[in-house]
């Protein structure tokens, strides 16, 4: 038998065996690529969820980490994986950022995959060094603009949620300001901690810590409405940057192609997953909510993708800065 | 702040059955992933980490930390025995611990390590009970310009790190560096030398290049005599160290600890240059040099103390700053968050029973290992008379097991062998490995440091001469490369005249 004709008839049997195996569905583990390293904000997230919806599929949803260029490597590879669901991806907003980002990515963000459902959105804070001179938002923007050659602004590298934020408040205020980047959140921390550089946009998962400890200033909540976890802090439309309202969205896609109960099925989990008391209760103490069922589905999940792809396209381009 | 009561209520937490089972369970795990060559704390703790959800947080990263030393005892078992480092700090102990493995006293080199470790392991517990919280915040003090400074003087150390030609352990810096340099540039996310695979958009793995460049160009090496059994070419020569090798090994295993623990204080990664530090230092102030590189022991002292005690003050940073220096500590960072606890300043203040419950059980966990570690030495040395031809194999398939644990890509697992390739050419040639790792790991680091510090300060060269800790480690440095640089322009001269 030539290789051809292997190939042949193992893409017949897969064919035939297609709507058995959905119906089964799952019958062996499912792997639920991270496209981050382990234990960082996205891969909590992913664990989280994965280990109730475990429960809900009767099988183990294991966590498996892909890291590297940005989360494209671990969407590369669930863009390229047998569509069956036995392999799906949680990605973060990047999934969005990451088709303007890169201009030459792997895959076509949205023709290679099948949304899933929406998970959680993370707020993000806009913080400075202790010592920074500006007392609340207002004051901030005007010395900011005043100061723009001397205030840096730090983030943990190309295509990270510190730095869209960062173009996101650049962009808000008109002003371009000296970006610092860095190998990661805990650097760029550890050197705003130590007043080595003025500003920074991060998630609430890495700085609500050193907010409560008085190690950095708060300026405002990139949310619709004030966190119960930093109630003292405005959102920023408060603040009257209205245009800066964002947040570091999850989701879960499977390669294009997947049956559609079997979608249906993943969809019915993460949905549970997202009404667990547990999940509920350890999203609270990052900051952040579960969405709400009628958000985890394919249908608003996709809605979703699209208007955030083209919310960032402009923003990026402005900015000229791409990741190849 | 009373230390001593605090250290009270910290035993009291750690001494608890289940969490002092933990310990001894992380400090196993950790022992047993050191020594398979590749398997390292990271890849092992992300696997393990669901495991800890349902422990509370406090027994869940005492058995993590004890992974983590754990490891750091386990990883320099096979850079002696097999010459494979599987962390950036074993590197320099395959130095001398291999030769001393060669010349039959491997069973000195592993007992030197443990004592070693040991003790570094106590003094710097005790650094980080008593000084932690305050030499946290002056480490906040090295900004860019420091670390730039750092790390220019820890690669005029690296010429140190070889025995041989000066010139050629120059070229394999600047290979080192060039490799470092493979990646996406920090700053504009370009591609460099990545010639389009994404796999390579985030640079050379260090474990793929380090295990091929030490372990797979061994293995090549030893299977070109089938005759001789690698290793066990000499006789094994005594299982423990011998009086004069611990009277040998107590000061530099003093100094070891010092350097260690001061550098793995500073946020930025410092404790990697500890081992090269302690190396280059008691190289330097050996009495006969030459020795180093051909068995010393206290190659293997100095260096595995150093690592040992930075090890354990890198908790300092993660625990009083909530910082994690490296990405071991950023997996701590997950399991905290994952527990609930919100990395911070605050931490120390908020769950005092995690914070002395971890410092209290890092001396339990060096005490067992030290208790696990010493009688299994006769059984690793027993390892070495496995007929190499049984031995080979299966250090392969743990190498391939474990690179490709990292992440989970084959692609690494092909880098390994291209790399155990170039290493064996590089060895017949006369070239050393071991600067070009240490230009590989700060290489990168440099780069990031000088352009940021350039960026902070607008492109002005003096920030690095303004700044009184960075003038002073570059004035070490270019004191270092002096010293370095003079015998060999002294003995040229001498030679130019008697032509």
């Amino acid at each position: 038998m030539t290789f051809r004709s292997i190939a042949l008839a193992a893409v017949g049997l897969s064919v035939l065996a297609g709507p058995a195996m959905a119906q089964n569905y799952p019958t062996r583990p499912v792997t639920m690529v991270v496209p981050f390293a382990a234990g960082g904000p996205t891969d909590t997230v992913a664990r989280l969820i994965a280990q109730s919806m475990s429960q809900t599929l009767g099988q183990q949803v294991v966590v498996e980490n892909v890291g590297g260029a940005g989360g494209t490597l671990g969407a590369g590879r669930v863009a390229k994986a047998e569509p069956d669901g036995y392999t799906v991806l949680l990605h973060h907003i990047g999934q969005a950022t990451s088709a303007t980002l890169y201009r030459k990515l792997p895959y076509k963000t949205l023709e290679d995959f099948q949304t899933v459902g929406l998970v959680t959105d993370v707020p993000m804070t806009i913080v400075a060094r202790k010592d920074f001179p500006a007392k609340d938002m207002k004051e901030l923007v005007e010395y900011v603009k005043a100061n723009k050659d001397k205030v840096t602004l730090a983030n943990a590298g190309v295509g990270s949620a510190s730095h869209l934020c960062g173009m996101l408040f650049q962009d808000a205020i008109k002003t371009q300001l000296t970006t610092v980047p860095y190998k990661g959140t805990g650097p760029a921390m550890n050197d705003l901690v130590g007043s080595q550089v003025d500003l920074m946009c991060d998630q609430t998962t890495n700085t609500t810590g050193q907010i409560k400890g008085n190690a950095i200033k708060a300026y405002a909540v990139t949310t619709k409405d004030r966190l119960a976890s930093l109630g003292d802090l405005p959102t920023v439309a408060e603040a009257g940057l209205a245009g800066m309202t964002v947040g570091v969205w999850h989701g879960v896609y499977a390669p294009k192609g997947t049956p559609a109960p079997v979608v249906e099925k993943l969809s019915g989990a993460l949905q549970t997953a997202l009404a667990d008391q547990t999940v509920i209760a350890r999203f609270a103490e990052l900051g952040t909510t579960p969405e709400p069922k009628e958000r985890a589905t394919p249908a608003a999940h996709d809605q979703h993708l699209r208007a955030e792809i083209a919310r960032w396209k402009p923003i990026i381009e402005a900015a000229g800065t791409f990741a190849d | 702040m009373d230390v001593l009561g605090n250290l009270a209520m910290g035993m009291g937490v750690a001494l608890t059955p289940l969490n002092l089972g933990l310990c001894l369970i992380g400090a196993l795990v950790g022992t047993m992933i050191g020594v398979l060559p590749g398997l390292g704390p990271i890849a092992t703790i992300a696997m393990l980490l669901p495991l800890t959800f349902s422990l509370d947080a406090t027994g869940a990263l005492i058995m993590l930390a004890g992974i983590y030393y754990g490891a750091q005892y386990g990883g320099s078992t096979t850079a002696i025995l097999v010459n494979m480092p599987g962390e950036t700090s074993s590197v320099v102990t395959t130095l001398d611990g291999h030769q001393m493995a060669r010349q039959g006293r491997a069973g000195a080199a592993l007992g030197i390590a443990a004592l070693g470790s040991f003790f570094a392991g106590c003094v710097a517990t005790l650094a980080v009970a008593i000084l932690g919280p305050i030499l946290a915040s002056v480490a906040k003090e090295f900004g860019a310009p420091e670390y730039f400074a750092l790390m220019v003087l820890g690669l005029v150390g690296a010429t140190v790190l070889a025995s041989g030609s000066i010139v050629k352990a120059v070229a394999m810096i600047i290979l080192g560096l060039l490799l470092g340099a493979v990646g996406s540039d920090i700053e504009t996310g370009t591609p460099r030398m990545t010639f389009d695979i994404p796999q390579l958009a985030d640079g050379i793995n260090f474990t793929v290049l380090a295990i091929g460049l030490f372990g797979v160009a061994e293995i090549i090496r030893n299977l070109e005599n089938p005759e001789e059994r690698g290793v066990l070419g000499a006789k094994i020569r005594g299982l423990l160290p011998t009086w004069q090798d611990i009277k040998t090994s107590a000061a530099p295993v003093l100094r070891g600890t010092f350097l260690g623990s001061v550098l793995g204080i500073l946020p930025g990664n410092g404790a990697v240059l500890a081992p090269y530090a302690s190396y280059t230092l008691e190289k330097k102030i050996a009495r006969e040099p030459q020795r180093f590189g051909r068995g010393a022991v206290e190659g293997v002292a100095g260096p595995e103390a150093a690592n040992n005690a930075g090890a354990q003050t890198s908790f300092i940073p993660l625990l009083t700053l909530g910082i994690p220096p490296n990405p071991v500590m950023a997996l701590m960072v997950g399991a905290m968050t994952i527990q609930g606890i919100i990395p911070g300043p605050q931490v120390m203040d908020t769950n005092p029973q995690l914070f002395w419950g971890m410092i209290a059980s890092m001396w339990l966990g060096n005490a067992m290992l030290v208790v696990i570690n010493l009688p299994m030495i006769g059984l690793w040395v027993r390892l070495l008379m496995v007929p190499y031809r049984l031995l080979y194999p299966a250090i392969l398939l743990f190498c391939c097991i474990g690179v490709f644990t990292v992440n989970n890509s084959y692609v690494d697992v092909l880098g390994v062998a291209f790399f155990g390739l170039v290493g064996y050419g590089l060895t017949k040639f006369g070239f050393e490995p071991a600067p070009l790792m240490l230009a590989f790991v700060l290489g990168p680091l440099m780069e990031e440091n000088l352009r940021r510090s350039l960026l902070i300060s607008r492109g002005d060269p003096m920030v690095f001469l303004n700044r009184p800790i960075s003038l002073g480690l570059l004035l070490v440095a270019a004191a270092l490369l002096l010293l370095v640089v003079m015998p060999s322009v002294k003995k040229r001269r001498k030679e130019a005249f008697q032509e």
